[in-house]
């Protein structure tokens, strides 16, 4: 290669590298910030701040939905299989929140260590089959995960 | 050292021709219209046959229903917003080595073709977000870092014009690109560095992909088509900047000759 051209390279090189590990160092410094929520094994740590506007994800644990007979209000805990939060809401849900499912919640905590939300989004996962596989997996005892049940 | 030499003689001597011809801008526009001529039509179809079997014939989803079938244009969409990126860079990096005309045409086509790709998977996620998640927009790390993404093709479209002078114009761009490429492995992996709303790849390289086959192959064709239609748009759009390049030249003004007397 002409030397020029091969100088002009290896500038290109040097600037691709190193405007990456800026960035990447960048990116480092704010690793938590980037998260969109905390789980709830860093809220029970006491990490999450209180009375501030947060978000909290993690898994709807399965039989812990209670809604209220005269209002909208209603509870649920979510979990990471490490600790638990206890969150209360009043809206509607999306129409894809549902137990043993991920969801995401804003709010703020309060005293108790329960997260009052304000909204309440549902997360999926990215598995994707039609009904009748799922169907079937489950009357082969397993879930759509492929874990045995 | 002496078999080395030989080796780079045979490569100069065989690349040469290539290389001269693509810094050639007549032959560039006779072979990317001789590409375009099956390439739009093949695309049309795959477009078509893919969108009719993922949008009418494949199953619908076990928990999402109809509503996952916005997977057929925004992942297809998303796929090839990060590539093209690729295609722009790649082409700047070329121009600033080599100083290659040709290059800099391509960098400069790939720029809005890319944006409007991106848009399409920005605009097609939100429409699947509102039913899915419960909301248009999230701040999450993939949703944002595909923003900064449209924001950084729109930017060297911006850059471009904001030259007088062009050469100097392609080569700013360049190396805004060039920065810019490190966008495209966080993009890709921010949903496994950082706790996001968006769900992880079903398509995955390694191991088995967590999307039933019978949606996994229309997807499969889709991305191909949105591959096809991207070079469609990319080819077309290096054609109108060559025109615009060498208005003043003599080959094109023999091909307007030819083509106005078609016409008249």
């Amino acid at each position: 290669m002409h030397p020029v051209r091969k100088q002009r390279l290896y500038l290109v090189l040097f600037m691709v590298v190193f405007s990456s590990a800026a960035v990447a160092l960048m990116m480092y410094a704010l690793r938590g910030n980037i998260n969109l929520f905390y789980p709830p094994s860093d809220v029970a740590a006491g990490e999450a701040p209180v009375g501030r506007p947060i978000r909290v994800g993690g898994m709807v644990v399965a039989d812990s939905l209670r809604r209220s007979e005269t209002s909208l209000e209603i509870t649920f805990e979510l979990t990471d299989y490490e600790a638990t939060v206890p969150v209360t809401y009043t809206g509607i849900l999306p129409d894809l929140f549902d137990e043993g499912q991920g969801a995401v919640a804003s709010g703020e905590l309060n005293a108790e260590g329960v997260l009052e939300a304000t909204e309440i989004l549902a997360k999926h996962d990215e598995n994707y089959m039609p009904p009748e596989v799922a169907d079937a997996l489950e009357n082969s005892g397993y879930d759509y995960k492929g874990n045995a049940q | 050292m002496f078999v080395r030499r030989i080796a780079r003689c045979i490569i100069a001597v065989a690349m040469w021709p290539i290389f001269h011809k693509f810094g050639s801008p007549p032959w560039l526009y006779a072979i990317s219209g001789a590409i375009l001529r099956w390439m739009l039509p093949v695309t049309l179809i795959l477009l078509v046959i893919g969108a009719v079997w993922g949008l009418m014939f494949s199953p619908a989803d076990f928990r999402q229903g109809n509503s996952y079938r916005i997977m057929y244009i925004h992942v297809p969409a998303a796929v090839v917003a990060l590539a093209g990126y690729y295609v722009m860079a790649l082409a700047g990096a070329i121009n600033l080595i080599w100083r290659m005309k040709m290059a800099d045409v391509a960098m400069k086509a790939a720029a809005p073709v890319g944006a409007a790709f991106t848009f399409l998977a920005l605009f097609s996620g939100a429409v699947w977000g509102k039913p899915t998640w419960g909301a248009w927009w999230v701040w999450d790390a993939r949703v944002t870092s595909m923003l900064i993404l449209l924001f950084l093709y729109l930017g060297v479209v911006a850059l471009y014009e904001a030259f007088d002078n062009k050469e100097a114009a392609g080569k700013a761009c360049a190396v805004l690109s060039l920065v810019g490429m490190v966008n495209i492995p966080i993009i890709y992996k921010s949903v496994d560095w950082w706790y996001s709303l968006h769900q992880p790849a079903s398509i995955k390289l390694t191991g088995e992909s967590t999307i039933d086959p019978s949606m996994l192959y229309p997807l499969l064709l889709m991305i191909a088509a949105f591959y096809a239609l991207f070079t469609c748009c990319l080819l077309l759009n290096m054609r109108v900047e060559l025109l615009r390049r060498e208005s003043r030249t003599h080959w094109v003004g023999s091909l307007a000759k030819r083509e106005c007397s078609d016409v008249l």
